[in-house]
């Protein structure tokens, strides 16, 4: 079982940038007025910040770090690893973290790779980001996380388009005295249909066939290079696999939900999340969303709706519970205690 | 848990079905504006009512209210 502690890690700081534009859902001229407001109802997304063509995960989430690196006063000279969490990289290849080091102006001796996962990316990125600082004594480690996920959504699909905004986020992690962090990290790819891009990767490489829209059997028009998802599939593994995985994870590490001050769930879906937290049992005031502002922002989430809804209430000391879970199927929980987060207003560009 | 129950509890959950309008050989499709969203709402409102998950699956093989009603029973 993928469940382990590790201590002596904090967060420095965190910043998120998302994009000027924003498109609302109750323009969204696919349905009618009435199912318009059933939809802003059930899943809670009422605008999305949408990024104009060309303009990259990457862009985003290294404005994010100009501007975490000026708030920490952070000396980038220092930061000797970097992890980019994505599934909207800016090329085949080379990596994209690879390109944030030079964008950066981070040293040549700083580690820089990949990680591609989604919704569940940020708490996997916090535990391969500790695990390494605490075995090669790395002190400070600089965590982008974020995805472009409106490029690839057809507007002639409900189930996608109106679900999906765009964010990149920067979390600057350093080493530190105390602080419990524990991780309980899952897979699943007998999922992997249930939110997928079919086209595009070595599997089906892509071909003019790829870009052909086409009408499918739940009623909505998209290509196969545009992102499909099966919605009860997602809905049914949420509301089972997370909350149960998230109760022995609590229940394993003795944890006492009266002194978890915040539980920052993906924003998924707001039926989704408000049934997975009943099921964990949270209170209301205790679970954040910056749904209604930003919609699914994929492996952005959990870091912008930290900066977007709790900003200076991190600046003291925390426990938080972060929970990410979605796409692969993939899913990752993290307890971490803070000591005081510097949190900038989110960025639009 | 009975079939009353189990529809007062549905109609509670749309809004623009009035009380006492769903039957148990109501098509749960024929609902005024049936979408996806409901599909969703309705599974939400089982898990959290009668702790029972409904697959994509068993929704599709369902047509009645009360066939829904018995998937829930034996489930449970």
């Amino acid at each position: 079982m993928a469940r382990f502690s590790i201590s002596g890690v904090t967060i420095s700081g965190i910043a998120a940038c998302v994009p000027k534009q924003v498109v609302s859902n109750y323009d969204y001229d696919l349905l009618n007025e009435k199912e318009r407001r059933l939809l802003v109802k059930t899943i809670g997304v009422e605008t999305r910040h949408v990024a104009p063509k060309y303009t990259t995960t990457l862009d985003y989430a290294c404005a994010a770090a100009e501007k975490l690196f000026e708030e920490t006063n952070c000396d980038r000279s220092e930061i000797k690893l970097e992890i980019f969490v994505t599934q909207s990289r800016d090329f085949y290849l080379p990596s994209t973290a690879v390109i944030a080091q030079d964008k950066l102006g981070l040293p040549q001796d700083c580690m820089a790779f990949d990680i591609g996962l989604g919704c569940s990316g940020y708490t996997y990125g916090l535990s391969v980001a500790a695990s390494i600082m605490k075995s090669t004594g790395i002190k400070k480690a600089l965590l982008l996380v974020g995805d472009v996920s409106t490029v690839t959504c057809a507007y002639n699909d409900t189930s996608t388009y109106p679900l999906f905004g765009d964010a990149g986020t920067a979390t600057l992690l350093e080493l530190s005295k105390g602080n419990q962090w524990s991780f309980d990290l899952h897979s699943d790819g007998s999922g992997e249909e249930a939110i997928k891009i079919p086209h595009g990767g070595m599997r089906h490489l892509l071909t003019e066939e790829s870009l052909i829209e086409r009408k499918r059997e739940d009623g909505n028009t998209r290509s196969d290079l545009h992102l499909q998802l099966d919605g009860l599939s997602v809905f049914n593994f949420s509301i089972t696999k997370v909350p149960k995985s998230l109760n022995s994870f609590l229940d394993e590490v003795n944890a006492d939900r009266e002194l978890i001050d915040f539980f920052v769930m993906h924003q998924a879906n707001k039926l989704m999340n408000e049934t997975i937290r009943k099921k964990v049992k949270f209170d209301p005031v205790k679970v954040p969303y910056s749904l209604s502002q930003y919609g699914n922002t994929s492996s952005a989430s959990i870091p912008l709706t930290m900066v977007s809804e709790l900003g200076s209430q991190l600046g003291v000391p925390r426990k938080l519970l972060l929970s990410g879970f979605g796409v692969g199927l993939s899913w990752g929980h993290a307890l971490i205690e803070t000591n005081g987060v510097i949190c900038p207003k989110v960025l639009e560009i | 848990m009975t079939i009353e129950d189990f529809i007062s509890k549905l109609e509670a959950e749309f809004e623009d079905v009035e009380p006492g309008t769903l039957k148990a050989e109501t098509s749960f499709r024929d609902i005024e504006d049936w979408s996806s969203m409901h599909a969703l709402i309705v599974i939400a409102l089982i898990d959290t009512e009668y702790d029972v998950i409904l697959s994509g699956t068993d929704l599709q093989a369902a047509n009645t209210i009360n066939d829904l009603f018995e998937l829930v029973r034996t489930k449970q």
